[in-house]
């Protein structure tokens, strides 16, 4: 248990996929101007994260990986360089598949994450979850707890930005910086200041 | 519409039209890779030749795309590319491939490989496809090995691994700046970059979204 709770807390903290790996910049930078939309986006990327990392350690640990295809008597047989292409097809036909889920049973959700569900296939900080979960060889149970982890320190991370973002539209930025230039600038500080839990072990 | 030249589209988005300062493209993997020279040059090659062959093939079939499938035929493509540069780099460049780690992989969720797919090749011929594709490939590239360049200088010493500026531990004079190798200065060159290009191509400055009113006059103050 104590495993899973500090892989959990390093996933949301330590290793923000933001702020400290740089991932899913372009929805992160484009979609932080308003509090709510970050949140609703945030929110997505939680459940297609928590969802497609399991996934695709499923289809990795049973189909891809060197080895893996023993139990249909094809123990030499080694699909793992088809990775990328099977890991982007799962991706996008889950976030499908949620879509049209979401539209026929739950019609609140659906409208309040409608626009986003697209913008999640190309977002990086889904696939980079999957990538780091087949390096790191993660087992069912860990991808899982990795998943949730990785998409609330998403979600986490561009809610905050968002709400500084808020703010930051009154004030009286220099000519050349205004937009995108203090954005950059705002972020460099908040993974400063994420920084400063990299020391911390459970 | 007038068709662009070779010439124009090749060189517009190094300065013009840069996918990182203007288009806000492909930033996402970027960042991790320049904190030394060596894995910023691969990276800005692996992503050059994705780009320009994805666009060249996509606009090569561009007229017999479904539209309702071409997303799915787009990533089918940029993935099968991105696939052979990963095997390569494995192949020859295993320490450097380690390095990179997923970063190869998540060239195919990198947004100017796409956005360029969607916005360019599906509309274009393929030769000129091709070199919009190499053109915004070079433009990311400029700004990524520009950030290499200054984060190892400045925070090793060092460039591709030979030592420039002797440090201080080395029985040197220089005293590397340790910041700079972790993230958050690349988020911080990134910022002051796209300042000094504005600044220098007045045209892309955006506009505020709140202005301050213009100081009242004294009569009505009063």
């Amino acid at each position: 248990m104590e495993h899973y709770v500090s892989l959990f807390v390093r996933a949301v903290f330590v290793e923000n996929m933001a702020l400290a790996f740089f991932l899913g910049m372009c929805t992160f930078i484009a979609i932080s101007k308003k509090v709510e939309t970050a949140i609703g986006l945030g929110i997505a990327v939680i459940v297609v994260q928590t969802i497609t990392v399991p996934a695709n350690n499923l289809i990795y640990a049973y189909l891809l990986k060197p080895g893996a295809l023993a139990w249909a008597g094809l123990p030499e047989v080694d699909l793992s360089f088809l990775g990328l292409l099977s890991y982007i097809g799962v991706i996008a036909a889950i976030v499908q598949i949620l879509e049209m889920l979401l539209d026929k049973y739950v019609p609140a959700l659906y409208n309040a994450l409608g626009v986003f569900l697209p913008l999640i296939t190309v977002n990086c900080a889904i696939m980079g979850g999957t990538l780091f979960m087949v390096e790191r060889d993660y087992n069912l149970a860990e991808s899982t707890v990795y998943g949730v982890g990785s998409g609330l320190s998403w979600a986490l991370a561009i809610a905050l930005l968002a709400g500084i973002r808020e703010k930051l539209k009154y004030s009286d930025v220099p000519e050349g910086l205004q937009g995108l230039g203090i954005t950059f600038i705002t972020i460099g500080l908040m993974s400063l200041g994420f920084m400063s839990f990299s020391g911390v072990q459970l | 519409m007038a068709q662009p030249g070779i010439r124009e589209v090749l060189l517009n988005p190094i300065f013009n039209n840069n996918p990182i300062g203007l288009q806000i493209l492909g930033i996402c993997s970027a960042l991790a890779v320049t904190s030394n020279l060596k894995t910023a040059l691969v990276m800005s090659i692996a992503l050059t030749l994705v780009t320009g062959f994805s666009n060249l093939f996509i606009s090569m079939i561009r007229s017999q795309i479904p539209s309702s499938i071409r997303m799915i035929v787009q990533m089918v493509i940029i993935a099968s590319l991105v696939i052979v540069v990963d095997q390569v780099l494995k192949a020859f460049a295993y320490s450097l491939s380690k390095q990179l780690s997923v970063f190869v992989g998540l060239i195919i969720t990198n947004c100017i490989v796409m956005g360029r797919a969607e916005a360019f090749a599906m509309q274009n011929p393929p030769v000129l496809s091709f070199f919009d594709g190499i053109g915004n490939g070079l433009g990311y590239s400029a700004m990524l090995i520009a950030l290499g360049f200054i984060r190892e200088l400045f925070g090793a010493g060092k460039l591709m691994g030979y030592e420039i500026l002797p440090v201080i531990n080395d029985g040197g004079w220089y005293l590397p700046n340790g910041m700079l190798l972790l993230p958050p200065s690349a988020f911080f060159l990134i910022g002051l970059f796209i300042w000094g290009l504005r600044a220098w191509k007045k045209e892309q400055v955006e506009k505020p979204a709140f202005k301050m009113a213009p100081q009242v006059s004294n009569k009505e103050a009063y």
